[in-house]
């Protein structure tokens, strides 16, 4: 359980960053956290020659309130993503989120961008930003590019970043006034990787629930956002039976695998309680 | 390649001749001869590893030592002394916050943590602040007795300095 041999380089800007992993190529792989990763290479299922080392740059850490989103610097720790008050009462969503990724400690060292780069498909944070309308800012040789949330996210462990690139930033836009949101887990253990996660937000007009937004982790790889159960719900009453009718719709639509935490009958069951409750709390906490 | 690191860990300096893929917890044992530091997982699941940097409680095993140059470094060698014990030592003493101690020195730092920015926890408190590391011997209840009576005793012991 040690890892194999590696060089160790540290940056001290984003800058000399980008050029150091220019150079090194496919050799190299950053450093932020190091709480994806180290576990990685710990069970030698990764191998990398290099380590460029980003966790000293103070300008990556930077949280920032915009006039209608949240600035958060990749290398901001989770724990400060978490304490940020901007962030709690602008895009609660996300700080609710919150309390479900990993346990304190690990919070303490791992960074918001590193957690997104490594896109494990049970991680919480990816899902949040994908309903949240997220951008990541990228930055390379050849300059700076910005991606929506459900374009950067390709598959499990896989994302849009090159090889050359870094995330430098990630722009999550401020909640609606009056709007709902809820997240719901179920792992074995709080703080485990979950099993599925269900996250919503929705508004409601009239008593109609509207502009709404559900999605799902561990419900197979292609499901975040599920566009056929938002249409499901779009000017429907908010009701229970409705929400109902919305949720057996997701278990259906859903592709779960069976692996040695759980098999498909009980995900999709999940995915439609986890998704009833999620639906109801939104509800409740929306205002007409 | 070895390469010479130096650490601050409770405050003194230790040099290492290591590789980078050195962990922390395999420097703080080896290296600077601090064994109260525990291996369990080596994945970052159990917490045995628990140590301070910066101020944070942080897994050591999955840190390498050279990315801990600059970022000071408490272990639960720290806490106190046998003949001087800390509140929270005497709290897991008195209350049997242990038994085979392999979880003991990670579940100290916790508690070192939480006591720090909240000197008053609930039960609930402390259980939440304890809840990612495992315990396969007491069944974690005289953890969190051990945690609050140690409170107890900073209180008194802050009423005595007072008076």
């Amino acid at each position: 359980m040690k890892p194999s041999p590696f060089e160790y380089v540290r940056a001290t800007s984003v800058a000399d960053a980008v050029s150091t992993l220019a150079s090194y190529g496919d050799r190299a792989k950053l450093l932020a956290g190091g709480q994806s990763l180290i576990p990685m290479m710990n069970f030698r299922m990764i191998a990398p020659e290099v380590l460029i080392d980003i966790a000293n740059i103070s300008d990556l850490a930077v949280i920032e309130t915009g006039d209608r989103e949240m600035r958060i610097g990749a290398g901001a720790k989770h724990c400060s993503v978490m304490a940020s008050d901007s962030v709690r009462q602008h895009c609660p969503l996300l700080a609710d989120a919150y309390s479900h990724v990993a346990y304190s400690t690990v919070r303490n060292r791992g960074t918001i961008g590193g957690n997104l780069c490594h896109h494990d498909p049970a991680s919480e944070v990816p899902l949040v930003l994908a309903l949240m309308g997220a951008s990541l800012v990228l930055t390379g040789p050849s300059g700076t590019r910005t991606l929506p949330a459900d374009t950067f996210f390709l598959g499990m462990m896989e994302t849009a970043i090159a090889e050359d690139e870094i995330l430098v930033r990630v722009d999550v836009p401020f909640q609606a006034k009056g709007e709902g949101w809820s997240f719901h887990e179920m792992s074995t253990r709080k703080g485990d990787y979950a099993i599925v996660c269900a996250g919503v937000r929705l508004q409601l007009k009239d008593g109609n629930f509207s502009h709404v937004r559900i999605g799902f982790n561990g419900a197979g790889t292609a499901t975040k956002r599920m566009a056929q159960v938002e249409q499901a719900l779009e000017g429907q009453p908010a009701t229970d039976d409705t929400i109902a009718a919305a949720v057996k719709l997701a278990a259906e639509l859903a592709e779960p695998s069976d692996d040695v935490q759980a098999d498909v009958a009980y995900k999709r069951d999940l995915v439609r309680a986890l998704g009833r409750r999620a639906l109801v709390q939104a509800r409740d906490r929306a205002s007409n | 390649m070895k390469t010479s690191v130096e650490l601050t860990i409770n405050g003194k300096t230790y040099q290492g001749d290591v590789e980078p893929r050195t962990l922390l917890s395999d420097f703080l044992r080896h290296h600077a001869g601090l064994k109260g530091t525990h291996v369990g997982c080596e994945h970052g699941v159990c917490g045995a590893c628990t140590v301070i940097i910066d101020g944070k409680t942080a897994r050591s095993c999955l840190a390498f030592a050279i990315q801990c140059e600059g970022h000071p470094i408490e272990t639960v060698e720290s806490l106190g002394t046998q003949d001087d014990l800390s509140p929270l030592q005497q709290g897991f003493w008195e209350k049997h916050g242990l038994q085979c101690g392999y979880c003991t020195s990670g579940m100290l730092m916790l508690a070192t943590e939480l006591l720090r920015e909240n000197p008053t926890p609930t039960r609930d408190e402390i259980r939440e602040a304890i809840s990612g590391n495992l315990c396969r011997c007491t069944g974690y209840q005289t953890i969190i007795d051990s945690i609050e009576h140690a409170v107890t005793i900073q209180a008194g012991t802050a009423r005595e300095a007072a008076e």
